[in-house]
């Protein structure tokens, strides 16, 4: 046992050494086929509409963004590089923001990319016809015009000057659409069919079963992609994902895999695997339904709220689960977000969990729920929905409550919370690409697209928008706290569990990924190669 | 483990859902016989009250699926002619589809959850029954007291439910036993597919599909006591079923 634990380390060790110093003094070798799989299915691969790392995996690298996080350094905040656009810049009061268009870019049916194909799509992005879903239409709510002076350039122009602005461009679901499809085929062409201008040509897609890609010869970054190809391969058991890799069937999975799985992988190869960890940006919520009774009553969400302890949870879960840190409504590292010590201001953070649950006893009887039972709607998907349901429910057994789980695949899930909102209370995540808090806690607004609780919280749009046009940071961080008091604790909109911790184990030939606090950023994948 | 399902409460040392984080992962010990799983929560507790959702659902499902399957049977020999004709042809298109596709295809319209589960599951069972117990009915159908019984003027669901359907007890019973089997591995099946019973609920297939995924090197524990629960369980009722028509069998009687 001791000499396993000992292989482990020295393993982790060892890989991660190797990934501090990745493939930097290498030369990319081209050629291959990257094999990686998906722990989920495609609901569509429209990247507008969607918000699920099963389509961004497989779909991304077929297109281009606008501007995007700088694939040799995705962990920064603020290290944003041209994609299609050539510079990029802004006017002394932030208010207007012109892209200057790449001339040398194609579609891969071969029309040729221009300003106005980068205008109809921020156009579907920011201003949709209704019945037309843009998952963020939210992030760009600053939006005042986009305008193309001249055949290769776009401007924005924004209402206030927003620090959230690049960042959401930035975002790598903004897939840039050539007009002429949107203009013939509408807007919900893009959900079946798939023409961009990114690193890969769309080979097939079999539902279920595997995307495929081939290098397109015509990428405007030039000398990429090193790949010949790549093949995302659906394995929605976390067993058959780490199987694969083990038997190199498959080479890498980007969504992240537990500690556990971590520890097999390297107690099995070695050094053939090598090993990228870092914080994620995403966080498991309960969102109860606002609209079904008694969850319209605040006393009993924040009950629901006060029964869970995240500080012993987090201990526990960590070693099973792809989850890890306490932390409120910002990413934790981040300077806005609450330390420690506001934290456990804030009901259900509190340390003293006896205390906490004796008030949310008292304030269920108060509710006259006392003897509440209700159904937790949650995703199909082990990690870490399986675990933190199975946890989640535990949890408010300890104060009378009687929780019957329905885990339904993705598809149903998110039916359930989009257009249908049938359920009692449900878990959902708040997965963000960017570190960017301001926008991140936008889901958290009623007003929201994502947003499936089915509230209306007038302050809380206010606090947002003081945030979204304030310049000075000490005031984001002061507006922050109040609106995280007032989601999290007065109101207890959404009931938040734990943020996401990244485990990357991967085939070490794998080279030139690297790991970015999302699993949603740095998917092009035109930088990575095999060491073959 | 009829005994277990119905003293499960008396008979577990642990409450079977409730996580214990102290004791993740922990190898069969004196606290914990068969160990615990990833929550902590002791497996042979988890078992024993397992038993009562197999038991449950099996035990309905069989019921269910042979009683329907004896009506049906029965009523399709009795009447003959088209009734019987068409009633077959029925059961020749659900016998094409294997049980637990045709299970699949229930629950994904149903829902999950032990209701849904049992429907799933006897649905399939209806028409095997059905089948065996018509070839049977229509030897009894002959028989001159069924004569009898309609020249006295007895209704139609009389003679079916009191004169014939008794008389064909014995393949009814051996059908029933057999498919308590059945329903069990269907429902550990079904379970593990994600589709059955939903976790933190006990069930052997769910806890099976729980510790194969992540656990079976490092834990083995986690898989081995529910894989075995199914095992026994289906072979315990196999056998009985082997007995039972061993008993009602009058050829085999004697042997």
């Amino acid at each position: 046992m001791k000499l396993k634990t000992l292989k482990i380390l020295a393993g982790t060790t060892a890989a991660l050494l190797l990934t501090a110093g990745v493939a930097t003094a290498e030369s990319p070798k081209r050629g291959g086929i990257l094999n990686f799989v998906v722990g989920s299915k495609i609901p569509s691969m429209d990247g507008h509409m969607e918000g699920t790392f099963g389509m961004i995996h497989p779909i991304r690298p077929f297109y281009s963004t606008l501007i995007r996080v700088n694939p040799a350094n995705p962990s920064s905040t603020t290290d944003f590089v041209c994609d299609v656009c050539s510079s990029f810049s802004s006017s002394d009061d932030g208010k207007t923001h012109t892209f200057v268009i790449r001339q040398d870019i194609k579609f891969h049916d071969g029309e040729p990319l221009t300003a106005a194909d980068v205008k109809a799509t921020y156009d579907k992005l920011v201003f949709p016809p209704k019945g037309i879903l843009s998952l963020r239409k939210k992030f760009f709510s600053m939006v005042d015009s986009i305008t193309t002076p001249d055949k290769y350039t776009l401007v924005m122009k924004l209402k206030y000057p927003s620090p959230t602005f690049i960042p959401s461009v930035a975002m790598p679901f903004n897939f840039i659409y050539s007009k002429k499809d949107l203009d013939t085929h509408g807007y919900t062409w893009h959900q079946k069919n798939v023409n961009g201008t990114g690193a890969f040509v769309f080979v097939q897609h079999q539902p279920g079963a595997f995307v495929e890609g081939k290098r397109f010869d015509g990428y405007h970054h030039k000398g990429k992609p090193y790949l010949d190809g790549y093949k995302a391969i659906s394995a929605p058991k976390m067993a058959v994902r780490l199987q694969a890799i083990r038997g190199d069937r498959a080479a890498i999975e980007f969504r992240g895999f537990p500690p556990k799985a971590r520890d097999d992988l390297i107690s099995a190869l070695g050094d053939k695997i090598t090993v990228q960890e870092g914080d994620w940006n995403c966080s498991l919520l309960v969102t109860p339904n606002h609209k079904a009774k008694p969850f319209d009553d605040k006393r009993v969400r924040r009950a629901l709220s006060l029964a869970v302890d995240r500080w012993t949870g987090s201990k526990a879960l960590s070693k099973i689960a792809i989850v890890k840190t306490v932390g409120g409504v910002v990413f934790p590292s981040h300077p806005l977000a609450a330390t420690k010590d506001e934290l456990t201001k804030i009901p259900g953070f509190w340390t003293d969990i006896d205390k906490s649950r004796a008030e949310a006893k008292r304030l269920l009887k108060e509710a006259g729920q006392s003897n509440l039972t209700f159904t937790l709607l949650n995703r199909a998907v082990d990690q870490p929905y399986r675990i933190l349901g199975v946890w989640l429910i535990d949890q408010w057994r300890k104060i009378g409550v009687k929780v019957t789980q329905n885990a339904v695949p993705t598809g149903p899930w998110v039916d359930s919370l989009r257009k249908k909102k049938d359920y009692q209370v449900a878990i959902d995540a708040n997965c963000q690409s960017i570190v960017n808090p301001i926008v991140d806690v936008s889901k958290y607004l009623g007003s929201a697209s994502n947003n499936y609780a089915q509230y209306t919280d007038e302050p809380m749009e206010s606090m947002h928008e003081k945030m979204s046009r304030s310049g000075d940071e000490a005031e984001q961080r002061r507006i922050m706290r109040q609106f995280e008091q007032r989601l999290y604790g007065e109101e207890a909109h959404i009931i938040p569990t734990l943020w996401w911790y990244k485990i990357n184990p991967h085939r070490s030939y794998v080279k030139g990924w690297k790991i970015a606090p999302s699993h949603y950023l740095n998917q092009h994948l035109d930088q990575v190669w095999l060491d073959k | 483990m009829i005994s277990a399902a119905v003293f499960a409460d008396q008979i577990a040392m642990y409450n079977p859902e409730v996580n214990d984080f102290a004791a993740m992962l922990q190898a069969p010990s004196l606290d914990h016989i068969f160990g615990t799983d990833e929550f902590g929560r002791d497996i042979y507790s988890r078992i024993v009250h397992g038993a009562r959702t197999a038991m449950l659902v099996g035990f309905t499902a069989a019921i269910c699926g042979s009683t329907l399957g004896l009506l049906v049977g029965v009523t399709s020999a009795y009447f003959g002619g088209w009734v019987d004709i068409t009633v077959q042809r029925v059961i020749d298109v659900l016998i094409a589809f294997p049980s637990i596709i045709l299970a699949l295809a229930i629950v994904i319209i149903l829902g999950r959850g032990v209701g849904p589960v049992i429907v799933a599951i006897t649905i399939p069972l209806i028409p095997n029954c059905a089948r065996v117990v018509r070839s049977s009915a229509l030897a009894i159908r002959e028989i001159p007291y069924v004569d009898a019984a309609r020249a006295m003027g007895f209704g139609h669901a009389r003679i079916v439910l009191r004169h014939i359907s008794p008389n064909i007890m014995a393949p009814y019973l051996i059908m029933l036993t057999t498919f308590l089997g059945q329903a069990i591995l269907a429902e550990a099946s079904l379970s593990y597919l994600g589709l059955g019973v939903q976790e933190p609920t006990p069930a052997w297939g769910l806890m099976l599909k729980s510790g194969a995924e992540e656990y079976a090197e490092s834990a083995p524990w986690a898989v081995i006591f529910p894989g075995v629960a199914i095992s026994l369980a289906v072979f315990g009722f196999n056998l009985f079923g082997d007995a039972m028509r061993d008993v009602l069998d009058p050829k085999l009687r004697d042997r």
